[in-house]
């Protein structure tokens, strides 16, 4: 089913994606001229395909529930922000804070994300195939976000128990971010993570992994003369 | 929050739809900041002639327009909603001290191919009052104002023009202007309103008079700026964009053979020829990114 943004309005799109009959056969669709246009799929909560022909603007997908959806263009601040489940792939590239406070599911972005990816993640994978900003991961609390590029500055600052894979360089680690050794599990979760993202599993060995160093969890004695 | 755009044509061919291509951009941008918006147009340079883009404060646009015709000899005025565009040979200084006898005209920008109009209200409303969509020209940056850091008033208004041919847009505030107004006075930059933004605006004349580029002065200003920006400035040659190291305040750019579009958001620019085909990037934080001649 096409859905055209030129014609019909934001609103009523996303209504119709969003109470979808369950017996009905209908389970793919496209939307055209999304324009930049914000909350495109937002909401969603049915097993359906969504297809966005072009650019889309802030929280496309946010809060998908089962629902996969495809953005042949770029996405603006906060794609799949909220997710509880379901798949986002972006062809193009993300704006700022992609997949933020996301509970489960997976984002997978072809291009390069701005600032603050993951941040306050609590449950989703993030596959990004080129390099993420600034403070990506920030205050991630759990899943993973694997970064095929570069990382900017503060990667994984106050990060609790979510891990970072990441390929490239560090620009620098943000407070409470160490690398960290990877074992068989670890390894096995990148593997299936690469492979939903159609990436090469022989990559494996040239990704580093990062997480908390559990300092901050605790008070610090030491510190106490700052009080 | 504020919406700021800005078009560069690189395509001699589109320069009389620049009007047009802002007017989609303002519009769009209209949701970001609603109480009030204005605009810079650069069209081709007269030599020897400078215009003054000047509001006025009272309903009675044309009845100062003809006493002003009076007054000062060799000048043209052309009067477009509460603005007056007064083209002339008299050189600025010289100008802006007759304009000073004039309490119910206001400066708003002068230079050999700059006007500037803003005004309180709807964006939508404002681009419709100065019939934007028929303006022609090489570049245009143009600004819709959500008010934070002072009163929605023309006076809070941006595009701020400090500087011959020169104007800043700013999405974002700044929290150093106050001491900044001051330094600046000083060194004799004219600084009107209670703004932050036209501080920033006088910041980057004083470089540019201190003989420093657009780029240095704008990476300059990321060390005495302090504050969230998003900052367009705009110069007879061309216009940059720097957004501060946080970089919370949006801007996405998109380029392709013919021009540049800068936008708050993508929305903006969606109207644009071939835009989906362009090259389309966000300004890296602390980066500063000019297009021009």
């Amino acid at each position: 089913m096409n859905l055209n943004l030129k014609k019909e309005s934001l609103r009523k799109v996303n209504e119709t994606l969003q109470s979808i009959d369950r017996k009905s056969n209908k389970k793919i669709f496209k939307i055209s001229n999304p324009d930049g246009n914000h909350a495109i799929c937002a909401g969603l909560k049915d097993e359906i395909e969504v297809t966005i022909d072009g650019h889309t603007g802030y929280y496309c997908a946010g809060m998908n529930m089962n629902a996969n959806i495809i953005v042949n263009g770029n996405v603006g601040t906060g794609v799949a922000e909220n997710m509880m489940s379901g798949t986002v792939h972006v062809k193009g590239n993300a704006s700022q804070s992609a997949g933020a406070t996301a509970h489960g599911g997976t984002l997978i972005i072809d291009g390069d994300t701005s600032s603050r990816c993951g941040i306050s993640m609590k449950g989703i994978d993030i596959i990004v195939k080129g390099s993420v900003g600034h403070m990506s991961a920030f205050m991630a609390q759990s899943g993973n976000l694997v970064i095929c590029g570069d990382a900017g500055d503060a990667l994984g600052d106050s990060i609790y128990e979510a891990n970072i894979f990441i390929k490239g360089k560090v620009k620098s680690l943000g407070a409470d971010c160490e690398e960290k050794k990877m074992n068989k599990k670890d390894q096995n979760i990148l593997r299936s993570l690469l492979k939903k993202a159609s990436i090469n599993e022989s990559e494996i060995k040239n990704f580093k992994m990062y997480g908390s160093a559990r300092k901050l969890y605790n008070f610090n004695i030491d510190n106490v003369s700052e009080y | 929050m504020c919406g700021i755009v800005g078009i560069y044509l690189k395509n001699k061919k589109y320069n009389s739809q620049l009007g047009k291509f802002l007017t989609g951009m303002m519009n769009s941008m209209a949701t970001r900041g609603p109480d009030s918006a204005g605009f810079a147009i650069y069209s081709s340079e007269k030599k020897k002639k400078y215009k003054y883009s000047v509001c006025s404060n009272t309903d009675q646009v044309k009845e100062i327009s003809k006493k002003l015709s009076k007054q000062v000899k060799d000048i043209k005025v052309k009067s477009i909603s509460d603005h007056l565009i007064i083209e002339t040979a008299i050189k600025p200084k010289k100008f802006i001290e007759i304009l000073k006898n004039h309490d119910e005209l206001s400066l708003v920008g002068y230079g050999s191919c700059i006007e500037i109009f803003k005004q309180v209200g709807n964006p939508k409303d404002v681009v419709k009052n100065f019939s934007l969509e028929k303006f022609s020209g090489s570049h245009a940056i143009g600004h819709t104002r959500m008010a934070t850091e002072s009163a929605i008033t023309t006076d809070g208004s941006h595009p701020y023009s400090t500087g011959e041919d020169e104007c800043l847009v700013h999405n974002g505030s700044l929290s150093n202007h106050n001491n900044l107004r001051r330094s600046l006075q000083k060194k004799g930059i004219e600084i009107k309103s209670m703004n932050d933004t036209e501080v920033a605006a006088g910041y980057i004349s004083n470089g540019l008079s201190d003989k420093k580029s657009l780029k240095e002065t704008l990476l300059d200003g990321l060390k005495d700026l302090d504050g969230f920006y998003t900052f367009i400035s705009g110069t007879k040659n061309g216009m940059a964009i720097v957004r501060d190291e946080i970089a919370c305040k949006p801007a996405v750019v998109a380029e392709t053979k013919d021009y540049v579009a800068i936008a708050s958001e993508f929305q903006a620019m969606a109207h644009l020829p071939n835009v989906n085909s362009a090259k389309i990037f966000e300004p890296e934080p602390g980066k500063v990114y000019s297009w021009g001649k």
